[in-house]
């Protein structure tokens, strides 16, 4: 195994007295698409926030694409890519001006812009709709274009905050394909989801609980170990031995 | 840089694109400049006077005339004889019942001073000391003009002159009112509407994800609004030089320079607003609320600060609009250079600094 592209020790965030992350490990390898599960209150979103290096941890060690995420943040932040529920997208700009402002935020030259841009319009084959507003379009597109957009200056590791919160199975199904594709090419993909389906679709996850990882492992080995028939029991089950509320 | 001129790219289409916003950026300063200038003016004229003339004689005919003929005042009647003056205020309509006694000449030419009584209406007090004002003025002018070939009569007589604005317009006082106004809403309003509507998309948490510098996103969202507001400015002064007909006595660059200032200000206050509004509506009411209504009422460009009891005379200085509004009252409409408004000035660069200060410190909070 080579070296994981994520690696944390004992990584914990504090907020005053409260304990939001608390001592977290991971490896994640390379091309791996890692589910990354918790409750509402958990510290799921605070623990994804920091390995953006959006937030500082208070101690622990964590190296993402390579760096070190204490004293390398701007380095981690041109090595991934990001994409949130909320689709990231500009609904009153039209397609090729999405893509044309995230290439330039990451300081691309305005001849990759070009290259980059017209690729990317004939891979999802929105030739005809290059020039219409964000806002004309069906949710399964934007989905799509800001997963490709949020790629769009080959990160190392894209950060999938519930990508597919609100959008019917087909197109969720369809978007896991491309999931599949990108970490086929050696992308590694961090996934967040609320749906426990979702989780069966990836090489590996986590499940965190009060701030600490519960469980760990290949989603089989995982329902296994608990004796669980489903990834529904083993999240209501880990779940019910939380004694965090919900924030 | 290049970041930075994506970033400023994609803020402009935003603005251009939404029409609504269009139309308040440039549509207001025009709306409000053609109400202040027209509708709302403060100026009052055709006031419906009477003039009782006891003395009617050559002085006091003319002096009737020339009221008569100011635009500030219709006389109705001119009766020789005062038997009910309050008569004449109430059912007539009359404003002011002016009383010019028997013997005004002989006083006047024997160096005496000659008293006139003018009976206002003042249930409306704002009014009638405009009127009053007014009317003191016709009177002093008249009686210049018209004794000026007499010889120099010797004796007291307290004449009111009015300065920088003789004529009483209300022009010079609000349009200095205007920007002040409009600047704060552009400013405050518009960037922290800009800047809270990408949490609420959450599109910040994507910039924030960026290599980019968070603040220079903030930065970024910031420019395009600046600009806007010079455009703002631009057409606030030339409204007013070409349809209001007021004059920029001061230095233009000083004005600009000043008020570039005053827009950094705003900013500055916009980007506070967007750290504690977690909505867009919330930035929009925090805005008003907290930003538009004080600089309205506490500038001194609707209710003189100097009415105003202590508490609220205090808490105006705090308004950075007052400092602004007398900085364009001193540059544009006094002609005072940079000397005469330097206290203003470093008030404002105080508050830009302690505003920006407070920002950042919240922002990075925010950033953990």
């Amino acid at each position: 195994m080579s070296e994981p592209i994520i690696s944390t020790r004992a990584l914990t965030k504090r907020f005053g007295d409260f304990v939001a992350v608390d001592a977290i490990d991971l490896d994640i390898q390379r091309g791996e698409i890692f589910g990354f599960l918790g409750a509402n209150g958990a510290g799921k979103t605070t623990a994804m926030r920091m390995l953006c290096g959006l937030l500082r941890p208070t101690s622990g060690t964590a190296r993402v694409a390579g760096f070190d995420l204490f004293t390398q943040t701007e380095a981690i932040k041109r090595s991934i890519g990001y994409m949130s529920q909320k689709f990231s997208l500009y609904d009153d700009l039209t397609v090729i001006e999405n893509i044309r402002f995230y290439a330039g935020i990451y300081g691309l030259t305005s001849q990759q812009i070009r290259s980059k841009s017209s690729q990317l319009i004939d891979r999802l084959g929105l030739q005809h709709e290059a020039n219409a507003l964000v806002r004309s379009l069906p949710l399964g597109w934007k989905q799509k274009i800001a997963f490709s957009v949020a790629m769009l200056h080959d990160p190392q590791i894209v950060f999938l905050d519930e990508p597919t919160g609100g959008v019917d199975p087909v197109t969720r199904r369809q978007f896991w394909d491309m999931i599949y594709a990108a970490a086929a090419d050696g992308i590694t993909m961090f996934v967040t989801t609320h749906y426990m389906d979702e989780a069966e679709y990836c090489h590996r996850l986590s499940i965190m609980v009060d701030g600490r990882i519960a469980a760990m492992g290949r989603p089989y080995d995982v329902r296994t170990s608990l004796n669980a028939r489903s990834m529904d029991d083993v999240f209501t089950m880990l779940a019910r031995g939380a004694t965090r509320g919900q924030d | 840089m290049r970041q930075l001129r994506s970033f400023v790219r994609k803020e402009f289409l935003h603005v251009l694109r939404d029409r609504k916003t269009l139309l308040i950026l440039f549509g207001m300063p025009v709306v409000q400049i053609l109400i202040f200038g027209f509708a709302l003016s403060n100026e009052v004229k055709n006031t419906r006077i009477a003039i009782i003339d006891q003395a009617n004689d050559a002085f006091s005919q003319q002096l009737t005339q020339r009221i008569d003929a100011s635009r500030y005042f219709d006389v109705t009647s001119v009766l020789d004889r005062a038997p009910w003056a309050d008569g004449l205020l109430r059912h007539a309509d009359n404003r002011v019942v002016l009383i010019i006694p028997a013997n005004i000449e002989s006083e006047l030419h024997h160096g005496r001073t000659a008293q006139l009584q003018a009976i206002v209406d003042a249930s409306d007090p704002n009014r009638s000391s405009t009127v009053t004002a007014y009317l003191s003025q016709a009177v002093a002018t008249a009686q210049l003009d018209l004794l000026a070939g007499a010889q120099q009569p010797a004796r007291i007589d307290v004449t009111t002159r009015f300065v920088y604005n003789p004529q009483l317009h209300g022009a010079p006082n609000f349009v200095p009112g205007v920007m002040s106004l409009v600047l704060m809403l552009v400013c405050v309003m518009m960037t922290s509407i800009a800047i809270v509507r990408e949490k609420e998309l959450g599109t910040m948490e994507v910039l924030l994800v960026s290599p980019m510098n968070p603040f220079m996103v903030i930065i970024s969202k910031v420019i395009p609004y600046f600009l806007l507001s010079l455009v703002n400015i631009a057409s606030i002064l030339l409204l007013s030089v070409v349809v209001l007909d007021l004059p920029i006595v001061g230095s233009v660059p000083l004005l600009y320079g000043l008020s570039m200032l005053f827009i950094i200000t705003c900013l500055a206050l916009g980007m506070l607003v967007s750290t504690i509004a977690a909505t867009q509506a919330a930035a929009m009411l925090v805005s008003l609320m907290g930003m538009l209504l004080p600089t309205l009422l506490f500038s001194g460009f609707m209710f003189p600060i100097e009415n105003m009891p202590l508490p609220m005379q205090l808490f105006s200085n705090l308004v950075p609009a007052r400092w602004y509004y007398e900085i364009v009252k001193g540059v544009m409409i006094k002609g005072l250079g940079f000397d005469g408004v330097i206290k203003e000035t470093l008030i404002l660069l105080l508050m830009t600094t302690v505003f920006t200060a407070i920002s950042v410190r919240r922002f990075k909070e925010r950033l953990g």
